[in-house]
């Protein structure tokens, strides 16, 4: 089992496929083009958002 | 705690509204009969007919510009308030210049790369101002979906963060209305802890 893996690594594995959402590590917003390059470590909270049209 | 006494602690604060459709017109007219202080409302739009299904405004009303109306109508509610509009589109760009000394920001739109848009903003633009966001409130019923979430200390949402609008699943008053008054609810919680 790997210890660590990117962000995308993690959306791809857990099949969230939906675009619109927000991802937050440990309290700091990621965004988009950093998807790539941010790794999730054992431990670490990862919160994430889905964001709906309608309002 | 009075009535009178929460008017006076709510008086001494300003709250942004990022739109003033279903969610922000609701919302902004709670605040207001709660006795906010000063509300900063944004939005670029007229008042609709069609918007009249579940906004917080009038059939004499459709045609004006929904930063004036809704002036008008809290207006009629508490004429206390002090209402700043900004008749703009928010974008990257704008926004922490547009909501600056806000303390709480509420996220009001309607479409989705919007809501993205503007937390996205908030969060890496004005570190520790908390944002209330609503996300997953189309249709009608699953009451008992409807919840607030606390992501952290920053970000909250209301909503069941899976209802998204369509032509089968119309946003209607009642669940837009709950969620616009949830927003209202976490505000004057969060402000009633501030000492």
């Amino acid at each position: 089992m790997k210890e660590s893996i990117t962000v995308n690594e993690m959306l791809i594995l857990k099949k969230f496929s939906y675009k619109m959402r927000i991802i937050k590590i440990n309290g700091t917003l990621i965004s988009k083009e950093n998807y790539d390059s941010t790794i999730i470590h054992d431990g670490d909270d990862v919160q994430m958002l889905y964001l709906m049209s309608g309002g | 705690m009075g009535i009178a006494e929460i008017k006076k602690h709510l008086s001494k604060f300003r709250i942004g509204i990022a739109g003033a459709g279903g969610l922000g017109s609701n919302c902004a007219v709670a605040l207001a009969r709660s006795g906010i202080g000063t509300l900063v409302i944004a939005d670029f739009d007229i008042v609709e007919e069609l918007n009249l299904n579940r906004q917080y405004y009038f059939y004499e009303q459709v045609g004006m510009m929904k930063t004036d109306a809704i002036r008008d109508n809290i207006k009629h509610v508490n004429p206390g308030i002090l209402v700043i509009t900004h008749q703009k589109k928010l974008d990257r760009t704008n926004i922490s210049e547009i909501f600056a000394g806000c303390n709480i920001i509420i996220e009001a739109f309607d479409n989705a790369g919007m809501k993205e848009m503007l937390i996205e903003t908030v969060q890496t633009k004005m570190p520790g101002i908390p944002l209330i966001v609503g996300s997953g409130m189309a249709g009608w019923g699953k009451t008992n979906d409807l919840i607030c979430r606390k992501i952290d200390e920053t970000l909250y949402v209301c909503g069941d963060e899976t209802s998204e609008v369509s032509d089968n699943l119309p946003p209607l008053a009642p669940r837009v209305g709950i969620v616009a008054n949830m927003e209202a609810n976490v505000t004057i919680e969060i402000l009633m802890n501030i000492k």
